[in-house]
């Protein structure tokens, strides 16, 4: 019948019909973020690509880990975005940005070759071209928020996380910030429930995306690992694990999950499976700001532990304010991470 | 003689229209790589690659000075799909350089967790990824003859997955519109929460620790594992009949194509899966620990086992540089490392002793090009500084193991010239037996094919770590972790099998933090650009020579030859791959002996 083709009355309508997702993993990266998305259900990428999803606009994805396209014809889109002839776009971000301004010459990260002049294109040189243009901007895990672990302490490349990069007061287009996803990785479908948050605030069928001072969506960064985690009946009793392979409460053998803002321990990894301290791995935090350097070395009691840990019973509104510092300390990224010609990390370059 | 790598054809003198034909992005692998080639369209064959790489990150720099605790957490986050191949190696080289051993149950539930990433990511690479190369979409758009006779040709194990010709296997592979493409993402779902209720999240695990694990070890974290891995082995059952018949079909259908992606048999494998019983991690009984692994570690040439010793394997382990952004530590970096605990001389460029200054420079594909090094492995007996592949993982392994002949667990026996697989019954297919049997050729058909027999191969070995580790809770022996005290200095080394291939880290540590971490996973391997001594790396030497069967001319040039022989090693930078064709530029005629890896 004909009426299978159309939409129910009901179905909401988009605002607009396509939106290409422009996403870009040639930061100081692993692409994990990218092979996380592939492990997302909720929604899956074929439930967004494939339109399984009332009121969606059409959605190109341009992805080069799973693009059919190669070479040319992948990055063809690229610059048809920087011309303007894809919009909406919503770019995305993953890996480190590095600070190209140290060196005198050469390239930290890089994405296809410019034509003219034969050299490679470096990543920063496309965020610059391409994150006016955008609708919206998303930073992708960890390293593409606030630099993540290719920003430690001692790193060659003085790279830092994209809201860093293109300042804190930067919007796109459309009047967003960058909107941030951290995780190392990001945790499946937390990425993709935002990707699809945005896909309908750009159909016009959602506000705008409600983000904390980190540019963080507030509803999956609002609680920390230990208000969600199954282990806390043990802190609250004073039963605490000092051995790895233990199924109490880890706070004694570094877990950082009283003040790390993640929801892994309620969500789990994938299909509520797996995740930190929930399964017997310490949070390291890796969702934090300061992460990694303030949450080093991770197989120590965070300081605060022990304090927090005797009096935990009867001074319950005590250790909320003392958490509170520690929470605000790591939700700050190291003062080395930064756009300025000087390397401050460290590292003493002698070759560049 | 220093250079290792011969042309595979002669020098015969041949009339040269070269176009220079650059993909750059590399899509559908992990990380960034550009494939630079220049190609003659008038004999059919590439004539000149060079392999490039457009990120640098630095784990060796700003590693230094850290805990080496936390060395498992932070070298996991090298690699974006294979992350906990990372940490499992860090493990390994810190349990040596502190002393301790993962306790029994906790060997078993790291091998569950690795056997879980081969499944995943080997079937996530070879049908999500790998798989659109051979799909209809790509055959109709590159050789669209071969995709009429696909249609014509029946496949000859449909009675056990279910498609009745090569086209509808080629089909059933077009990505999202597919169904086995479909099928397969599934399963690279399945097999990552197996891998979670082993190591915590994937890719990068939270339950690893120098000296084990933390994973809570009870009858129910290994029931929900079994469960899942019977699913996929009853998957296994379909797609390996499945392969073979569709890359079986490329060589009856084009004549040659076993020139594709080919080069001199010069295989590494690190080995996989330690055995509790055998590995003691100690340096000194390494030799032994190495042989008892369960995918057994070697350097193959000409396919022949030089060595299978993972002792002799560290000791000829060097980095070359030539054509890579860094300064030379040769006479100017610190020797770490003098001898090993052997009293065997460790070289200077051995890893240990490796000090890495990156130097950004412009590129220039005459002289410096890339971020990757050249490992290269000396063969005492000959002098070569031999550029090992690992042919993208699987390939490796299975010669290794099959010519070894010392695995056998039932489920898995090597024989001396094949390794066969046996499979119990699963809800709807019977008990099978699957045999790969050392090929004729290291090419790209057989680096694809062996990936599809290595999914069988870590599905069957983890059915017998799984009862392992049953039978160790039942029998009440739940230690999953060994304490340890970091020592004021110690060295250490960790080998393994990434999913892609040989895998090693080296630490050298001095007032309990790290002085020196040289990571070699397999892609700086295989991705290595040509050496000091003007040998290229894997990639460029088996695009090189390369026969081209692509029905397009430049004008329409896709590349898919070139893509099937440089995706077969399963590439992962991480980085890509770009297609940059342009309107095919020509280069320069000339008339020379032929442009081969000594050019």
């Amino acid at each position: 019948m004909a009426t299978q083709s159309l939409q129910p009355p009901s179905a909401p309508k988009s605002a607009v019909s396509e939106v290409h997702i422009l996403w870009i993993t040639a930061g100081l990266s692993c692409d994990g973020d990218t092979i996380s998305v592939t492990n997302a259900e909720q929604p899956s990428i074929e439930d967004v690509v494939m339109g399984a999803i009332p009121g969606l606009p059409k959605v190109h994805l341009h992805n080069p880990v799973l693009a059919t396209e190669v070479g040319d014809e992948f990055m063809e889109f690229f610059y048809q975005a920087e011309k303007g002839q894809l919009d909406p776009f919503v770019l995305v971000v993953e890996g480190s940005i590095p600070n190209e301004g140290i060196k005198r010459e050469g390239y930290w990260a890089a994405l296809g070759t410019n034509p003219n002049t034969g050299q490679p294109i470096t990543t920063c040189e496309w965020i610059d071209r391409l994150a006016p243009k955008a609708w919206g901007v998303i930073a992708a895990g960890t390293c593409a928020t606030y630099g993540g672990i290719h920003a430690m302490a001692g790193n060659p490349t003085g790279c830092m996380g994209l809201a860093n990069y293109l300042g804190k007061s930067w919007r796109s287009a459309a009047g967003l910030p960058v909107v941030n996803v951290p995780g190392c990785p990001v945790q499946p479908d937390n990425m993709m429930e935002t990707v699809l948050y945005l896909l309908y605030q750009a159909a016009g069928l959602s506000p705008m995306i409600p983000l904390d001072e980190q540019l963080r969506p507030t509803w999956l960064f609002g609680k920390t690992v230990h208000e969600g985690c199954d282990r806390a009946g043990y802190y609250e009793q004073g039963d605490f694990a000092h051995e790895y392979g233990s199924p109490k409460c880890l706070v004694k053998i570094g877990c950082w999950g009283p003040v790390a803002n993640c929801n892994v321990t309620k969500r789990g990894w994938m299909r509520g499976i797996g995740g930190c301290p929930n399964v017997g791995g310490i949070c390291i935090a890796c969702t934090m700001p300061g992460f990694p350097d303030k949450f080093m070395p991770f197989m120590d009691q965070p300081p605060g532990a022990s304090l927090s840990s005797v009096i935990v019973v009867s001074y319950g509104s005590l250790i909320r304010s003392l958490r509170s510092i520690t929470n605000a300390s790591g939700n700050k990224e190291p003062r080395w991470r930064h756009r300025r010609p000087k390397l401050t990390t460290g590292y003493q370059p002698t070759s560049y | 003689m220093a250079t290792a790598t011969e042309p595979l054809t002669g020098t015969e003198r041949k009339s040269r229209n070269l176009v220079e034909m650059n993909w750059d992005p590399i899509t559908r692998i992990v990380g960034s790589l550009g494939i630079f080639t220049k190609i003659d369209f008038d004999n059919q064959e590439v004539a000149e690659c060079y392999s490039t790489s457009s990120i640098f990150r630095g784990y060796s720099i700003f590693m230094q000075g850290k805990d080496p605790r936390d060395a498992p957490f932070i070298t996991s986050r090298i690699c974006g799909i294979c992350g906990d191949n990372h940490a499992t190696c860090a493990v390994y080289a810190q349990n040596m350089a502190f002393g301790c051993k993962t306790p029994e149950l906790g060997e078993w539930i790291i091998n569950l967790g690795e056997a879980a990433e081969y499944m995943f990511d080997h079937n996530l690479y070879q049908d999500n990824l790998v798989g659109v190369d051979f799909c209809e979409q790509m055959v109709k758009q590159t050789n669209p003859s071969v995709l009429n006779k696909a249609e014509n040709t029946p496949a000859p194990n449909a009675d056990k997955h279910g498609y009745k010709t090569i086209a509808a296997i080629m089909r059933s592979l077009n990505p999202f519109t597919g169904e086995y493409y479909r099928e397969a993402l599934q399963m690279s779902r399945l097999t990552r929460e197996m891998f979670c209720l082993m190591e915590g999240r994937h890719v990068h695990p939270s339950t690893l620790y120098p000296g084990g694990v933390g994973t809570v070890p009870t009858i129910q974290v290994f029931t929900d594992y079994l469960v899942r891995l019977m699913k996929y082995i009853e998957y296994v059952k379909k797609a390996v009949p499945l392969h073979d018949d569709l890359f079986n079909f490329f060589y009856e259908a084009l004549p040659g194509y076993e020139r594709v992606g080919q080069r001199r048999i010069l295989l590494g494998c690190w080995g996989s899966f330690n055995d509790p019983a055998a590995c003691d991690y100690k340096y000194e009984n390494m030799s032994n620990w190495g042989r008892a692994m369960y995918v057994t570690p070697s350097v193959i040439v000409d396919g022949k086992v030089v060595t299978n010793d993972l002792v002799d394997i560290n000791l000829g382990m060097r980095i070359l540089l030539g054509s890579s952004y860094y300064n030379d530590w040769e006479n100017a970096g610190e020797t770490f490392v003098k001898t090993d605990p052997l009293g065997n001389a460790i070289d200077k460029r051995h890893p240990w002793n490796q000090t890495t200054t990156p130097k950004p420079q412009k590129r220039d594909f005459k002289g410096k090009y890339t971020w990757v090094m050249s490992p290269r492995w000396f063969d005492k007996n000959t002098g070569d500084h031999l550029a090992l592949d690992t042919g993208g993982g699987p390939i490796a392994r299975l010669w290794a193991t099959a010519l070894n002949n010392l695995v056998d667990i039932g489920y898995i026996q090597a024989t001396g010239q094949s390794v066969k697989i046996n499979l119990p019954k699963t809800a709807l297919l019977p008990e099978t037996q699957f045999e790969w049997s050392i090929p004729q050729w290291s090419n790209a058909i057989e680096r694809d094919r062996a990936r599809t027999y290595f999914q069988a191969y870590a599905a069957a070995a983890a059915l017998y770590f799984v009862e392992k580790a049953l039978n160790a809770v039942r029998g009440g022996r739940t230690q999953t972790w060994s304490d340890f005290k970091v020592p004021d200095e110690a060295i250490g080394c960790g080998f393994h099998e990434a999913v892609r291939g040989v895998l090693s880290h080296h630490v050298v540590i001095r007032d309990r933090k790290i002085a020196n971490y040289h990571p070699y996973p397999p892609t700086p391997w295989n991705a290595s650009p040509r050496d000091i001594y003007g040998t290229p790396g894997p990639y460029e030497d088996a695009i090189q020579n390369t026969p081209l069967f692509e029905e397009n001319g430049p004008e329409n040039f896709k590349g898919i030859d070139i893509m099937r022989a440089v995706r077969s090693f399963d590439p992962c930078l991480p980085c890509g791959v770009h297609m940059y064709l342009g309107n095919g530029k020509v280069l320069r005629q000339e008339h020379s002996s032929m442009l081969g890896a000594h050019s």
